[in-house]
C-alpha cells in the first residue's frame, strides 16, 4: 500500500488503476482523504464533511469490485461536491444564511449520476454564496483560502482567493483533499477558480449535464462541471455527470460519448481560432504572454492556428450582468423563510418576508437581487433586459460564424492571477471583471476548459482557455490535453 | 389567491360593431352603454398538474398532493405537461382560435404565500391560442358574437386558510401548480344578461371538449369581469375589474350592480376607478379590494428553465379531426335532422349530457322515436323533476331508455298523454319500467270502440240538451262531451277515439 500523502496526490485515472489493481482499497484511499481534509481546516474548503457517508461508501465500493462487480473509472473515487448540489439528507445551503439547516430529501441528477457511478462523497464545499463571486469571499461560510501563496509581489504571504464561485471545490482539489470535486460555472465559476487554483476546471455545454437539483442562480447560464487536476480526470468526471434528463426541460437527449477516449494527443490539422477581441487593454504582459505561448505548443502539436474575430466580446460581460441577475432575481424569490431554511418572524407575513430575506441574503446577492428587479421592471425591461437577450443573440452568433474557421477558441481564462482576500471587495466591476474572458463562452451556452499552463512572475498558477462548439467536449478535451501535456504543469509543491 | 393578470384587455378593441338599442341602459341624464369583457380561469381537465407528475383530485387533505416542484423545492425543475398542452388546444380548436404552434412561458414575479415559488408560470407576449370568436345564444333566441382574445395556460396557485389559528394563516399547496387555461374575450359584451350567457356557452364548449369540468362551485371555472360605461359611440369609460366571480347568476347580478354603481357614480359627478372589486353575493354588491395604482409591477420574462413550447400543424390537425361534435353543429343538426325548434334545439344542446340524454330516448338508429314529443318530455317533464329533486341529468332516477319505454306507450295508444304524466311521476320515484307501472295500475287506455262507445251512449241519453247543441252546431259542447267521456273512463279512453265517436254519434 501507498503512504496516504501518495494517495491524496494520485490523479483519478490513476487512483482508478491502483483501486483496479488491488494496490489499496476504496476505504483506504477514502480515509487518507478524509483525514487530509481533517489536516488543511484552515483553507476553510468544505463546509460540511460526510466522514461517516464517505466511508459506508467506499465499504460498498470495496464489496462491489470484491463481487467483480466495479462501475467503471470513478467507483470508489472520493470527490468533493459544492455546495450548490442538493445532496440527499446532507445539508445544502449554496453556501447562504438563507438556507440554514435544509438538508433536502433528494439527490440531485449530476450527483446521483456519481453515485451510480460509485464515487464517494467527501462533503460539501464552500462556495459564493448562491454562486455570486469571483473569490469565494461572499460565502455565509467565510472566506475559502487558496492552497497557493505568492512567492513575490503585493501578494506575498498575504491569504489568497482560490476564485469563485466553485472556490471551496477548486482548493480543495488543488490541496489534494479530493481526487476531483463537482462546480457549477454560470459566467466562469468552474473555470475562473481552476486557473487560480492550478488545476482543470471544465464548463460542458449547456444541457449537456442536468440542472435538476441544482440550486438556481441563473437557469439559462448554469451548468454542472468537473474540477480535477488534470484534463483525463476531467473527461472522467464528465462521462458520469453528463447525459439527457427528462426532469430538466434544457437538458439534451443525445448520447454521452467516451470522453477520455477523444484524448489522443493528436491535433494535427487541428484549427484554433485566436479571438482578436480577447486582446484587450490592461491585461498585464504575462498572460498576453501565456497566451502567445499557448498558441506556440498548440502550433508546435500541428494545430493551424488562425486569427478570428468575435466582434460582440465587449458587450458579454455587461450583458451577463444584466441576464443573470434578472432570472436569479425570480429564482431566488422562493427563499421567503415559509418553508425550509431561515426564517425571521416578522409582524405579519410580508414583515416576515422581509426580515427573513434582509437577514438570510448577503451583500452581493442583495446587489443582485436589486439589479435583477430593477432590469425586468416596467419601463426599464426593453431598455435592459430585451435588448440584453438581442446582444446574447449577436454573441452566439459571433461563434457560430467562427466554427466556420476554426475548432476551438484559445484564449486566457483570466485576467491576473488569484489575488490577496479583501482585495476587490469594495469594487464590485473590478470583480465582475474576473469573468471577463470566460462570460461570452456561457452566453452562448458553448463548452470551455481552463488548463493550468503556467505561474506568473509571483509564482502563481494561471490558465488558458479553450472553447469550444457546442457538444464538441471531445475536440475541446484533446486540444486541452495536448495543451496540459506541453505546459508540463508541475502543480502545487 | 388567483392574482390578476395584467390587462390582456387594455387597449383591445371591440369587435362588435355598432349598439343595439335594447342593450342600453338609461340613466337619470341619458342612455349609457355597458362594454364588457371576461377572463375566464377554466381548470384543465388532466390527472397531473401543469409542470409536475402531482395529482390534481378536488378535495384531498391538505398539502397531500404537493410534488417538490409544487412546493418549490431548491433546484426543482418545471417539466410541461404535455396532456395539459393538448387541451389547450383542442379547447382553441374549439373556440375556433388560431392555434399558436410556438409559445412561450413567462414568469410572472409577486410575493404571496400561497404561490412558493415567488412567480407564476404563465403565458404572456406568446399564448398557446390566439383569436378566436363564439356565438352566444339568449334565452329570447336572439344570438351574438364574442370575440376571443386570447387562451393562455398558466399555474393555478395555492389557498390560504385564514380560520385555522387566530393570527396564523395556512396554506394549502394542493391546487398549486394545477393547470389553468385563461381564456379572455374581447369587450364585446353589452349587458349581464350577455355576459352570463357568455360564460355559459364557454362552459358548455369546454364540457364538451372534456377539456374542464366547468364545476363553478369547486372552482374549476371562474370569471374576472371587466366591466365600463360609455355614452353610446363615446370613447371607452374607465373599467372597474371583478374578480373570481364563480356563478352565471352572480356574473349577471355582479355586472348589473356595478352598471347601476358606475352610471350613478358618473352622473353624481364622480369618476370611475380603475380598480378590482369584489363581488359579495350575500349582498349582491361589489366593493373595492384594491386599486390598480397599486398593483404590482410582474416584471414578466421567459421562463429560463422551459423551452418554448412548440408542435407542428400535423399534430393539430389530429386533434381537430378527433373533436367531438360542439354545441353549435348539434344544435343545427338536432333542428334539421329531428325538425326541433330553435329554442328546444339550444336548450337540449346546453349540456352535453343533455344532448346525449335525449338522442338515447329518440335511439335514432333504433327505435327512432317522435323526437318533438321526446324534446317535450326532457324539457318539461324531466327537467321540472330533476329541478325539483336537485339533481342534474346524470343523477336521473329515470334512465333515457326508460323514458323511450314511455314515448312508445304513448306513441301506440297504450296511455294517453295525461296519463303518460302520472306514470312518469311514478318512475321517477321508483325508477320503474313503463309499461310494468301502467300494467300493475291498470292505467291501459281504452281503445275498445264497444267500450267507449257504450259510455258516449250513456251520456248522450243522460244529456239530451246538450246533444241537442251539438247537434246544432255549438262545438264548445263538443269539448265538455269530451271531458265527461275521459272523466267516466278515469282518463284511459283513447281521446283521439271519443272524439271520433262522438262526431260519428252526434254529427251525423
Amino acid at each position: 500500500m501507498a503512504g496516504t500523502s501518495d494517495l491524496t496526490r494520485l490523479t483519478i485515472a490513476d487512483a482508478g488503476a491502483g483501486l483496479a489493481a488491488g494496490d489499496f482499497s476504496a476505504r483506504e484511499l477514502t480515509q487518507a482523504h478524509l483525514d487530509a481534509m481533517a489536516a488543511a481546516r484552515d483553507l476553510n474548503a468544505y463546509s460540511a464533511e460526510t466522514p461517516d457517508q464517505a466511508l459506508a461508501m467506499a465499504d460498498a465500493s470495496d464489496a462491489r469490485r470484491g463481487q467483480g462487480d466495479a462501475q467503471g473509472p470513478l467507483d470508489g473515487i472520493p470527490l468533493a461536491i459544492k455546495d450548490l448540489f442538493c445532496t440527499e439528507g446532507v445539508l445544502s445551503t449554496a453556501g447562504s444564511h438563507i438556507l440554514d439547516g435544509f438538508k433536502p430529501t433528494y439527490e440531485s441528477t449530476v450527483t446521483q449520476q456519481l453515485w451510480d457511478a460509485g464515487a464517494v462523497m467527501l462533503g460539501k464545499t464552500n462556495m459564493d454564496e448562491f454562486a455570486m463571486g469571483s473569490a469565494n469571499v461572499t460565502s455565509h461560510y467565510g472566506p475559502c483560502l487558496n492552497p497557493w501563496k505568492a512567492a513575490s509581489g503585493d501578494a506575498a504571504g498575504k491569504d489568497l482567493v482560490p476564485g469563485g464561485s466553485s472556490g471551496g471545490s477548486a482548493s480543495a482539489v488543488a490541496a489534494n483533499i479530493a481526487l476531483g470535486a463537482t462546480g457549477t460555472d454560470t459566467g466562469g465559476s468552474i473555470r475562473q477558480p481552476g486557473s487560480f487554483c492550478g488545476i482543470v476546471g471544465m464548463k460542458p455545454t449547456y444541457g449537456r449535464c442536468s440542472r435538476w437539483g441544482i440550486i438556481a442562480f441563473a437557469s439559462s447560464l448554469d451548468q454542472a462541471g468537473p474540477l480535477t487536476r488534470t484534463v483525463r480526470d476531467g473527461a472522467l468526471m464528465l462521462g458520469a455527470m453528463a447525459g439527457y434528463d427528462p426532469k430538466d426541460s434544457t437538458s439534451v437527449d443525445i448520447p454521452v460519448p467516451d470522453y477520455a477516449a477523444a484524448l489522443t494527443g493528436d491535433i494535427r490539422g487541428l484549427r484554433v481560432g485566436i479571438p482578436a477581441e480577447y486582446r484587450m487593454d490592461g491585461t498585464p504582459p504575462e498572460i498576453e504572454a501565456l497566451w502567445q505561448q499557448g498558441r506556440d505548443w498548440l502550433r508546435d502539436a500541428g494545430a493551424e492556428i488562425v486569427d478570428i474575430s468575435l466582434p460582440h466580446t465587449k458587450y458579454a460581460l455587461p450583458t451577463y450582468y444584466i441576464v443573470a441577475p434578472a432570472e436569479a432575481s425570480s429564482n431566488l424569490a422562493r427563499y421567503d423563510g415559509v418553508r425550509y431554511g431561515l426564517r425571521v418572524e416578522g409582524e405579519d407575513i410580508i414583515d416576515t418576508y422581509e426580515k427573513t430575506r434582509a437577514a438570510g441574503f448577503g451583500p452581493e446577492v442583495k446587489r443582485r437581487i436589486m439589479i435583477g428587479t430593477y432590469v425586468l421592471s416596467a419601463g426599464y425591461y426593453d431598455a435592459y433586459y430585451l435588448q440584453a437577450q438581442r446582444v446574447r443573440t449577436r454573441i452566439a452568433d459571433d461563434f457560430r460564424a467562427a466554427w466556420d474557421k476554426c475548432d476551438v477558441i484559445l484564449t486566457p481564462t483570466a485576467p491576473s492571477a488569484a489575488f490577496a482576500i479583501g482585495e476587490k471587495m469594495d469594487d464590485p466591476i473590478a470583480m465582475y471583471l474576473n469573468d471577463i474572458f470566460t462570460v461570452p463562452a456561457s452566453m452562448a451556452g458553448l463548452p470551455a476548459i481552463s488548463v493550468p499552463a503556467g505561474l506568473s512572475a509571483d509564482g502563481l498558477p494561471l490558465g488558458l482557455h479553450l472553447i469550444g462548439p457546442a457538444f464538441a467536449e471531445e475536440t475541446m478535451l484533446r486540444a486541452a490535453d495536448v495543451l496540459e501535456t506541453a505546459a508540463e504543469f508541475e502543480g502545487r509543491q | 389567491m388567483t392574482d390578476t393578470a395584467p390587462d390582456h384587455l387594455s387597449g383591445h378593441v371591440t369587435t362588435r360593431i355598432g349598439h343595439n338599442q335594447k342593450d342600453l341602459v338609461e340613466g337619470a341624464t341619458g342612455p349609457w352603454e355597458v362594454i364588457i369583457g371576461l377572463e375566464v380561469h377554466a381548470q384543465v381537465t388532466s390527472e397531473a398538474k401543469l409542470f409536475s407528475g402531482a395529482a390534481t383530485a378536488f378535495g384531498a387533505e391538505p398539502n397531500t398532493q404537493v410534488s417538490l416542484v409544487d412546493a418549490a423545492m431548491p433546484g426543482m425543475l418545471p417539466v410541461i405537461n404535455r396532456e395539459c398542452a393538448r387541451q389547450a388546444i383542442r379547447t382553441g380548436l374549439g373556440l375556433g382560435a388560431q392555434i399558436n404552434l410556438r409559445s412561450v412561458f413567462d414568469r410572472k414575479n409577486y410575493f404571496y404565500p400561497d404561490l412558493p415559488q415567488g412567480y407564476q408560470i404563465s403565458q404572456f407576449t406568446q399564448p398557446i391560442v390566439g383569436e378566436g370568436r363564439i356565438t352566444v345564444d339568449l334565452p329570447d333566441g336572439e344570438s351574438f358574437e364574442v370575440g376571443i382574445e386570447r387562451l393562455h395556460l398558466e399555474q393555478d396557485a395555492g389557498k390560504s386558510i385564514h380560520d385555522q389559528h387566530p393570527q396564523k394563516t395556512f396554506i394549502d399547496l394542493n391546487r398549486s401548480g394545477v393547470a389553468l387555461m385563461e381564456i379572455v374575450s374581447k369587450p364585446d359584451i353589452r349587458s349581464g344578461e350577455e355576459a352570463a350567457a357568455y360564460l355559459g356557452k364557454l362552459r358548455s364548449i369546454l364540457r364538451y371538449l372534456g377539456t374542464c369540468d366547468g364545476d363553478m362551485s369547486q372552482g374549476s371555472m371562474r370569471a374576472d369581469v371587466n366591466v365600463s360605461v360609455r355614452r353610446p359611440g363615446e370613447d371607452l369609460g374607465t373599467r372597474a375589474e371583478i374578480k373570481n366571480v364563480n356563478s352565471l347568476r352572480f356574473v349577471r347580478q355582479a355586472v348589473d350592480y356595478e352598471v347601476r354603481r358606475q352610471i350613478e357614480l358618473i352622473e353624481d359627478g364622480g369618476e370611475v376607478d380603475q380598480e378590482t372589486r369584489l363581488f359579495d353575493a350575500n349582498r349582491g354588491e361589489t366593493r373595492s379590494m384594491r386599486s390598480k395604482e397599486e398593483a404590482h409591477d410582474y416584471r414578466y420574462f421567459p421562463d429560463p428553465d422551459l423551452l418554448p413550447l412548440e408542435f407542428d400543424q400535423a399534430f393539430v390537425d389530429a386533434l381537430a379531426a378527433d373533436l367531438p361534435e360542439l354545441p353549435d353543429a348539434k344544435k343545427a343538426r338536432f333542428i334539421d335532422d329531428y325538425g326541433l325548434s330553435s329554442y328546444d334545439a339550444g336548450v337540449l344542446v346546453a349540456e352535453r349530457e343533455t344532448a346525449e340524454y335525449f338522442e338515447a330516448v329518440i335511439d335514432p338508429a333504433g327505435a327512432k322515436r317522435d323526437a318533438k314529443l321526446a324534446a317535450n318530455w326532457v324539457t318539461a317533464e324531466l327537467f321540472g323533476r330533476l329541478n325539483n329533486a336537485d339533481k342534474d341529468i346524470t343523477e336521473s332516477p329515470v334512465a333515457a331508455v326508460q323514458l323511450g319505454g314511455l314515448i312508445d306507450l304513448i306513441a301506440d295508444d297504450t296511455i294517453s298523454g295525461r296519463i303518460a304524466k302520472d306514470v312518469f311521476a311514478e318512475m321517477f320515484d321508483s325508477g320503474q319500467e313503463a309499461a310494468a307501472i301502467v300494467e300493475e295500475k291498470g292505467l291501459k287506455q281504452i281503445t275498445d270502440t264497444g267500450a267507449i262507445e257504450s259510455v258516449i251512449d250513456q251520456l248522450i241519453a243522460d244529456n239530451p240538451d246538450q246533444a241537442d247543441q251539438y247537434r246544432q252546431g255549438n262545438t264548445k259542447v263538443a269539448g265538455w262531451f269530451t271531458g265527461q267521456a275521459m272523466k267516466a273512463t278515469q282518463g284511459q279512453a283513447n281521446p283521439q277515439m271519443v272524439n271520433q265517436i262522438l262526431k260519428d254519434k252526434l254529427g251525423g
